[in-house]
């Protein structure tokens, strides 16, 4: 393998740094004294928000409602995901194409349209916002994350394995437990993160299904549409990178791992 | 060599192995069985809601009670060829076109290093700095670049200390492109849905360019085509679907976003803004459901052509 | 040789079985009867429908006609986990997440049977296959061979009443392969069991098998012991698929002193004849131009033209003298050594 020319290495050096610098400042600006604007560079460092933040008993209130929405969600799209994967890995059948369409219709459409056609099919049954409301909206697009790694694994799982189990004499539900899902365990887990973090993270169908109530992401759009003190949302960002970040790293983790036990089967 | 030193005892019988008989003697069953919730959840409740409220483009709205009549028309849907509503549409367009070419200047250095030059650990590094971005809060990315662009902000104070402060006060005072400030152009948005969708055009290329198999690459340099030569004529064409997958994602999450135009942008309406305030304040569901037929229709097309090249490979 | 009587009831019957994948007939119209204790291949080119039939005794097809039995059991409409034979997968099919004495011990822990007696009873079979101490290993750390010897440890513990290997040596080299045949072979005449298999290698089927049935487009054109399905083909396709023999047209037989009818000719059966040599009796002797010559080790195959226009393969020793390409040679073949074929196909 030849080494890269220095131009290139510059500019993929300069494109990663382009996708992590903004991250960094944000965690800059969580120690500025300026609360009134985003002076730079800042006039001086203070730890004080960190107190702010503990105080506010909205930000807890919002943290409680994401983290109970996000587990919810991942639950239902942990069932759901799974079973269309079972479904879709291997079968052929007339249908399946669009099928496969629908589960990722909702992160294909704009959010804003999974919102709104939400929140008009709620107000038409009478249904009243409420925690509810906001999984039902985030279970419908954290379905394919868990459906496409659970897919994923299907696909690789050699399917002489699963005639083994059943030539040794498990049937269908020996199978799956004892052959299946140790196999695709990783990837289940693995995207179950992924939907928690989606779900944790998410804002736009959130604004149409939530009513009043506020999740951490709601509290900072309006944050960030009229600022009160700005620090205290960047000490709340770095939060929600803390939250996110650690259960993408561990699904990475997980899937590369996967990956090396389903590769050593034969 | 024997092994009759053991009686083997009979599986247990219950209702659970009666019914994997049922169930692996008619595989479809099983199939349908498995189905059946997850489309209950996406084909009734999802997809109903969602046919409900685009189903609304062909009713109008009383313009005095501002209440929705329920009559079949295209009115609705032609108001979105009125000049004012047509060139929200064509601003947007505008939009998610710059921001995918630069997302693919940007993007495809990086794919290419980490896809021909870097060893497992580089590239895994590369796959980890690429992802974390990636999954990140879509706030927290939309508020970092809210800090960096204010004009009080860092990208102004380090202009000015590079002594680029005059280039960017001309660039700011081109129209289009240039506002009073950054964080309320056309520039700063771009430059925020470039950050935001960038990973989505990194993975899709680095995937493209992975495929193209080193030995065609020095083939062509063996038969003494010039680097500049081989990259227009081998990688470049190779690496084309992976581009036009990655401008699926950029595309559509652009035509569909209304957070960023808000936060940072100028005044003048984008597609999901429209769509909100028309749902919101004017509450004109029915011209709502016609504006956001757009970009499911302008996605439509755009992976009708997609699937020609090739795209759905690399995705 | 073990004996085909009719009386006792078969290990598998096969009664006119099709199975069909859309509109391809992968196997159409199957009749065959397996005897208890029998080494019975199945051989035949990829497509040939003989996998197929391996997995409609397993259970991992079901018949769209005819009618299975195993040991005068129906069984069409019987689940995997139902059937008391036991399948070798080519690829061994070996549970990753599972160590290598867990994988022996699968189909007892499924059956109910407790740790103590399941971890003995893996021990033993692991022993049997001469894999004794490696019970906590992953399969992945073992080698093909080991691999392969797991997956026979792991069908024979369940003690199956038919064992199904679906290409068992496919994946090894070839001192590993000629191994393993004897190996199998031994293991088979000790447990007096049915061993089904599937080859597309007919060096494999005949060296292995007390029986070999032949396959070809989803259907049996013979069956029988190796040494007939070798010396007397039933049709072109067995005496072209089966150590490639020669096919001559009924007028060609009949020249060469063979009956008017479409015949064999196996290469080693013809013989180079010295320039002026009498011919002896019953033998024909023709003038050929040698078109190619291939050094084969012990024998050096030989492709000649006749004067009439007929090609024949023949295999000679290795030490024959002048047998160039070019050169004339005469070749002797015995009357005898034309095999009339009987079937079509």
């Amino acid at each position: 393998m030849t080494r890269a020319p220095l131009s290139l290495k510059i500019a993929a050096l300069g494109g990663l740094a382009f996708l992590h610098v903004p991250l960094l400042f944000i965690l800059l600006y969580c120690f500025t004294t300026e609360e009134k604007s985003y002076a730079f560079p800042p006039p001086g460092f203070t730890l004080k928000w960190f107190g702010v933040v503990w105080e506010r008993a909205d930000i807890w209130a919002a943290v409680g409602l994401s983290l109970k929405v996000a587990a919810l969600a991942t639950v239902i799209a942990l069932v759901l995901g799974t079973l269309a994967a079972g479904a879709l890995a291997r079968a052929r059948f007339f249908g399946r194409e669009p099928v496969s369409l629908l589960f990722v219709l909702p992160i294909a459409l704009p959010g804003i349209v999974t919102g709104i056609a939400l929140r008009q099919a709620f107000g038409m049954m009478e249904i009243p916002f409420s925690v509810f409301t906001i999984v039902l909206g985030h279970a419908t697009f954290c379905i394919v994350v868990v459906y496409n790694n659970a897919v994923a694994r299907l696909r690789r799982l050699s399917p002489s394995l699963i005639e083994a189990s059943m030539d040794l004499g498990a049937d269908a539900f020996q199978t799956f437990r004892l052959v299946v899902l140790p196999n695709i365990g990783t990837a289940l887990l693995a995207g179950g993160m992924l939907a928690f973090a989606l779900s944790f993270d998410e804002v736009i169908v959130t604004t149409f299904t939530a009513g009043q109530q506020s999740t951490l992401p709601i509290w900072m759009l309006s944050e960030l549409i009229r600022p009160r003190q700005r620090p205290v949302t960047n000490v709340v960002a770095v939060l929600v990178i803390l939250v996110t970040f650690l259960p993408i790293l561990a699904a990475y983790y997980l899937t590369r791992e996967g990956e090396a036990v389903a590769g050593s089967g034969k | 060599m024997s092994l009759a030193t053991f009686e083997l005892p009979e599986p247990r019988e219950g209702a659970l192995r009666r019914l994997s008989d049922v169930l692996t003697r008619h595989t479809r069953l099983l199939t349908l069985l498995l189905l059946v919730p997850p489309l209950l959840w996406l084909g009734l409740v999802y997809l109903g809601s969602l046919f409900v409220f685009l189903g609304q483009s062909i009713f109008s709205i009383d313009e005095f009670s501002g209440t929705i009549v329920r009559e079949p028309t295209t009115a609705t849907l032609l108001e979105l060829f009125r000049p004012a509503n047509y060139d929200i549409v064509l601003r947007t367009v505008g939009i998610a076109t710059a921001v995918t070419l630069l997302c693919a200047l940007i993007a495809f250095p990086i794919a290419y290093y980490a896809a021909r030059y870097a060893g497992p650990k580089v590239k895994a590094a590369f796959y980890l700095a690429v992802m974390m971005p990636l999954w990140s809060s879509y706030l927290v990315k939309v508020y970092g670049w809210k800090l960096l662009l204010a004009k009080e902000g860092a990208i102004g104070w380090f202009a000015d200390r590079l002594g680029l402060g005059g280039a960017l006060e001309a660039w700011l005072d081109l129209p289009l492109v240039g506002g009073p400030s950054l964080s309320v152009s056309y520039t700063g948005m771009v430059l925020t849905f470039t950050y935001l969708w960038l990973p989505f055009m990194i993975l899709p290329v680095q995937a493209a360019l992975e495929r193209v198999p080193p030995h065609l690459i020095e083939a062509a340099g063996d038969l003494g085509a010039s680097p500049g030569l081989v990259f227009r004529t081998v990688i470049l064409p190779l690496a084309m679907p992976g581009v036009v997958a990655g401008a699926i994602f950029t595309f559509s999450l652009t035509l569909g976003d209304y957070i960023v135009p808000q936060i940072i942008g100028t005044s003048a309406l984008v597609l999901g803004q429209a769509v909100y305030t028309l749902q919101g304040t004017a509450g004109n569901i029915p011209l709502a459901a016609a504006f956001s037929l757009v970009p499911i229709l302008v996605m439509a097309v755009f992976l009708t052509v997609a699937k020609r090249t090739g795209a759905f490979d690399a995705l | 040789m073990h004996l085909q009587t009719s009386t006792a009831t078969p290990a598998v019957r096969f009664q006119g079985v099709e199975r069909h994948f859309g509109h391809v007939r992968a196997v159409d119209g199957v009749d065959l009867a397996i005897a208890p204790g029998e080494f019975f291949a199945m051989l035949g080119p990829s497509g040939s429908g003989k996998t197929t039939c391996l997995r409609l005794i397993a259970g991992f097809e079901q018949p769209d006609a005819g009618h299975i039995e195993i040991f005068g059991e129906t069984v069409e409409g019987l689940p995997p986990y139902r059937r008391a034979v036991n399948t070798v997968f080519q690829d061994y099919a070996l549970f990753p997440h599972l160590s290598v004495g867990d994988n022996v011990a699968y189909g007892l822990k499924v059956r109910g049977v407790g740790r103590a007696e399941r971890d003995r009873l893996a021990r033993e079979a692991l022993a049997m296959v001469k894999l004794a101490g490696t019970e906590t290993r992953r399969p992945s750390q073992l080698s093909g061979g080991q691999r392969q010897r797991v997956a026979l440890a792991r069908a024979l513990v369940v003690r199956p009443k038919v064992l199904l290997l679906d290409e068992p040596l496919g994946a090894l080299d070839l001192k590993l392969r000629e191994e393993m045949q004897s190996e199998l072979k031994g293991l088979q005449r000790a447990l007096g069991l049915t061993f089904v298999f599937v080859t597309h290698d007919q060096g494999e089927a005949l060296s292995m098998a007390d029986r070999v049935a032949v396959f070809n487009e989803g259907r049996i054109v013979q069956v029988g012991p190796p040494e007939e399905v070798y010396e007397r083909p039933a049709t072109r396709f067995v005496a072209r698929f089966v150590g490639s023999a020669n096919v001559l047209e009924a007028a060609q037989a009949a020249s060469l002193g063979g009956a008017a009818r479409p015949s064999s000719l196996r290469p080693e059966k013809i013989a180079l004849l010295a320039h002026g040599a009498p011919a002896p009796e019953g033998v024909a002797v023709i003038e050929a131009r040698v078109i190619d010559v291939s050094y084969q080790g012990p024998v050096r195959r030989v492709t000649a033209v006749t004067e009439p226009g007929l090609t024949l393969a023949a295999a000679v020793p290795a030490s024959a003298a002048g047998v160039i390409a070019g050169a004339t040679v005469r070749l002797a073949v015995p009357a005898a050594a034309l095999v009339p074929m009987e079937g079509e196909g």
